[in-house]
């Protein structure tokens, strides 16, 4: 068999495998989506219009709090899901991946509910004021990232199952899932933090 | 071994095999061709946007002339701006960027193939999303507009007004659903988020290319300053971008689903519109200007046979304007009511840009003192960059000075002003590099007869465009106002600027011709049609599939240069007696790799995948009918099911294809 030469086996310059560098530059550009959104909130927050409700007044914070922890537990899991694949160990890795996406799932359900609770229960409507324009805006965001990293999850359950063991290319793509679903999950400690527990109400 | 473990029968198409004919430029992941197609493309828009010019500069001709209607004026002008920024200046840019970076790092391809066949599809639809306003939208008279002319009927507006008329700023509230009905600000937004996803996608594309995949000895500052331009501008893409992603997604939530984030009648901020648009609107200019500063970089030294003076100096100038250029948008906004302390803040950084952009000039300039300089015509679009490129930087500084830009503020002046940095410097740069690189896309040299006859015509059409509107906006002459009274005195002026503008368009006639006459029988090149100093030009002319036989080690800046010139005791250079020798042998090995090479194959789903997108954004715009729903359906599946296709097929076909 002749020798063949690749285009694309040479050397990393940084020593960083191009996907890796790609994820990681991509989520910095995510970083100042997120930083638009939540500048954005910050300045609507506290700005009612006539007699409608802003968010800051009907936030149910106990609730949140259950669910926050259910995302921040997610990471946890994917960081076992990882440790898992470093020591090749094939069910375990399967079994953490599906358990993140079990939480992550969860976490969207809450969001689904409160949603809902504060549309029909509380009148808070992504019409009402520029106030819940912005919170709807902002959370609706981080929930379709949550729910991208959710399908992302399963596929890697999928792929995992399907070849039945995972090579060194799906162990490459559990790290890059796993990058993006913890930028996500700091993302929302970000939003918990600023959004719901530090919004005064007026 | 590992390759032909995988089956191609796991993919869902058998792959496209052919590099040729039709389809092969469709499935096609080489950086060179996706570069090609890039650049006509980007062409294409540009006659578009320079006929949508001509026929502004026909309706400004004379003092209330009548030629189009107002709402047509609106229309044009928005759509001008807008496809010469979007769709001409950066994705002629890009196609810069695909063919040369690749070549300049001494790699064989970009990082990510297949993502950028995927973005200049993703580019190439929201073009024609952008424009299919005219095909779509309903032609609603603006409420603004009938209470300036009366009840204006839809029919009178002329069938140009279907476009979107808001400016490319797309000023709030004046844009939102109550001023602007109609859907021709939605296909506006969404194209422009279209596009935005394109840029995104080939910046991170491009930083991942020139931090990895450089060739050995390729260190940072060895890298040409075209390669150091482009990663500075994908830098600036990759932070900006994602604030006018929010800003649009704002706007259209806003005429779509009713939010009331720019609605002032109920407490909305009109005026968060502007600083989400010009804190990515300002990094933008450089996003249009720092690759022909790269391209100019690159010219100069050659046609000068000196190196670039001031190397580092020109690589971290504008690794600085770019990060300054985050931090002076407001400057756009002094007329907006924004507290004195923020103008004075952003009127000083606004001035500081002025140091490193001095920097380049000085730089450039004493590149090409005591050169040896040949006056070739990518020479001439260099330095016709150069000096416009200058003056439009001075009258730039003149806006920093808040009271004085209160005064040019929606002006003829600011026309002047950004037609000078973006047409004499951008566009300038970019026929310099069309020139300069043209034997490296085709194997032959463009005809400098006609290539001197461009460069006048359209210097002297340029300067006879916007000289005179520098003094037509000091005399109060407004911009985006579609007449001017006779006793304004305004018409003489603005004559010789409609006529500088003609002259422009038979400059470009002239272009077109030498480049299909050029490409057809101009001259052979041979490798090395410049004596130039960079790495691209190692490898024969038309560049072969491959790039290089074989990957180059680089052993200094300038790597080409020196292995063809030594010094004297004087630090002169002097043309080694083997250079000639050398290139005879670059020219040999590069047409005869020693092994086959195994290059990323080519595939559908990068298109598939981009179809999808417009697919969806139609069915956006069109919600609430079934069909909107379908579309948004439709555009979901297909994107995903070519998302896993992708993911599931081998960037190179196994070895057995060979």
């Amino acid at each position: 068999m002749t020798e063949l030469v690749h285009a694309h086996d040479e050397h990393e310059s940084t020593g960083i495998e191009n996907r890796k560098l790609g994820m990681w530059a991509f989520l910095s550009s995510e970083f100042l989506f997120f930083g638009a959104l939540i500048s954005n909130y910050l300045l609507y927050s506290n700005r009612p219009f006539a007699d409608s409700v802003v968010p800051a007044e009907v936030y149910d914070i106990p609730f949140t709090s259950v669910s926050s922890f259910v995302l921040l537990m997610s990471s946890l899991t994917m960081v076992l899901a990882h440790n898992a694949l470093t020591r090749h160990d094939q069910n375990a890795t399967g079994t953490w991946l599906m358990a993140t996406a079990m939480l992550g799932a969860l976490f969207l359900g809450g969001q689904v509910y409160e949603f809902r609770t504060f549309i029909v229960h509380d009148g808070l409507k992504l019409t009402s004021n520029p106030a819940a324009s912005a919170f709807f805006f902002l959370t609706g965001f981080h929930g379709t990232h949550v729910a991208i990293g959710v399908i992302m999850l399963l596929s890697l359950w999928g792929m995992s199952r399907r070849v039945g063991s995972l090579s060194e290319r799906h162990g490459m793509n559990l790290e890059l899932v796993g990058l993006y679903w913890h930028f996500v999950d700091i993302i929302w400690i970000v939003i918990f933090t600023v959004v719901y527990l530090l919004s005064t109400p007026v | 071994m590992t390759a032909t473990a995988t089956r191609p029968s796991s993919t869902i198409f058998r792959r496209p095999k052919s590099t040729e004919g039709f389809w092969g430029w469709v499935t096609t992941v080489d950086h060179k061709k996706i570069g090609i197609l890039y650049g006509y493309a980007a062409f294409f828009f540009f006659i578009i946007g320079g006929i949508e010019a001509l026929i502004l500069r026909i309706q400004l001709s004379a003092p209330d002339n009548t030629f189009i209607t107002a709402g047509e004026y609106n229309a044009l002008f928005t759509m001008h701006g807008t496809t010469m920024i979007f769709l001409f200046v950066m994705p002629m840019s890009a196609a810069f960027m695909n063919y040369l970076l690749p070549l300049m790092i001494g790699a064989r391809d970009v990082a990510f193939p297949r993502m950028n066949a995927l973005s200049w599809w993703i580019f190439v639809f929201g073009g024609i999303f952008l424009y299919s306003t005219y095909l779509f939208s309903s032609p609603e008279p603006p409420v603004g507009l009938t209470t300036i002319a009366g009840n204006l009927d839809p029919s009178e507006l002329g069938w140009l007004a279907r476009g979107p008329d808001g400016g490319w700023f797309c000023y709030q509230p004046n844009c939102g659903p109550f001023y602007t009905p109609g859907h021709a600000m939605d296909f506006w937004a969404l194209g422009l988020q279209i596009l935005g996803l394109a840029s995104l996608i080939s910046s991170i594309n491009f930083i991942v290319t020139v931090f990895n995949m450089r060739a050995r000895g390729m260190r940072l500052l060895r890298m040409p300053v075209f390669v150091w331009m482009s990663m500075v501008v994908a830098f600036l893409l990759l932070f900006s971008l994602p604030i006018i992603a929010i800003a649009l997604f704002m706007v259209v939530f806003d005429r779509q689903f009713g939010s009331l984030f720019f609605a002032a009648q109920a407490g909305g901020d009109p005026i968060l519109w502007q600083h989400l648009f010009w804190l990515f609107g300002h990094p933008e200019v450089y996003i249009l200007i720092l690759p022909a500063m790269g391209i100019v970089s690159e010219v100069l030294p050659v046609f000068s046979r000196k190196p670039l003076f001031g190397y580092a100096a020109i690589v971290f100038a504008g690794a600085a304007i770019a990060f300054l250029g985050f931090g002076v948008w407001a400057h756009h906004m002094f007329s907006s009511g924004i507290t004195p302390v923020a103008q004075a803040a952003f009127g000083i950084s606004t001035m500081t840009i002025a140091v490193p952009t001095g920097v380049k000039i000085f730089n450039w300039m004493g590149t090409m003192w005591m050169g040896k300089i040949r006056f070739k015509t990518p020479m001439l679009f260099a330095i016709g960059f150069l000096a416009m490129f200058t003056i439009g930087g001075l009258s730039g500084v003149t806006h920093s000075i808040v009271p004085s830009d209160w005064q040019q503020t929606d002006t003829y002046y600011i026309v002047a002003h950004f037609h000078y940095v973006l047409f004499g410097g951008s566009i300038f740069g970019i026929f310099a590099g069309l020139y300069y690189w043209f034997p490296k896309f085709t194997g032959r040299v463009m005809s400098e007869r006609l290539g001197k006859v461009h460069f006048w015509l359209q210097f002297i059409g340029f300067n006879l465009t916007f000289a005179p509107m520098h003094w037509l906006g000091l005399q109060g002459m407004i911009r985006r106002t579609w007449q001017y009274p006779e006793e304004a005195g305004y018409g003489p002026w603005n004559m010789v600027v409609s006529a500088g503008a003609f002259i422009i368009a038979i400059s470009i006639a002239v272009f077109i011709y030498n480049w299909v006459v050029s490409k057809r029988r101009g001259a052979p090149s041979g490798l090395d049609p410049w004596d130039a100093r960079t790495v691209e030009w190692t490898i024969p002319n038309p560049t072969p599939e491959y790039n290089f036989a074989k990957v180059p080690v680089i052993h200094s800046l300038d790597d080409f240069w020196h292995r063809k010139y030594d010094e004297d005791d004087d630090g002169r250079a002097v043309r080694r007696e083997d250079a000639d020798e050398t290139i005879r042998t670059l020219e040999e090995e590069g047409r005869n790799p020693a092994t086959p090479i195994h290059l990323p194959a080519p595939s559908y789903f990068p298109v598939m995948m981009a179809a999808g997108v417009p697919t969806i954004f139609y069915g956006f715009i069109f919600h609430t009918s079934i069909a909107g729903k379908a579309l948004i359906v439709i555009g979901a599946l297909l994107s995903i099911s070519a998302l896993i296709g992708w993911g599931m097929e081998p960037l190179e076909e196994p070895a057995e294809h060979h």
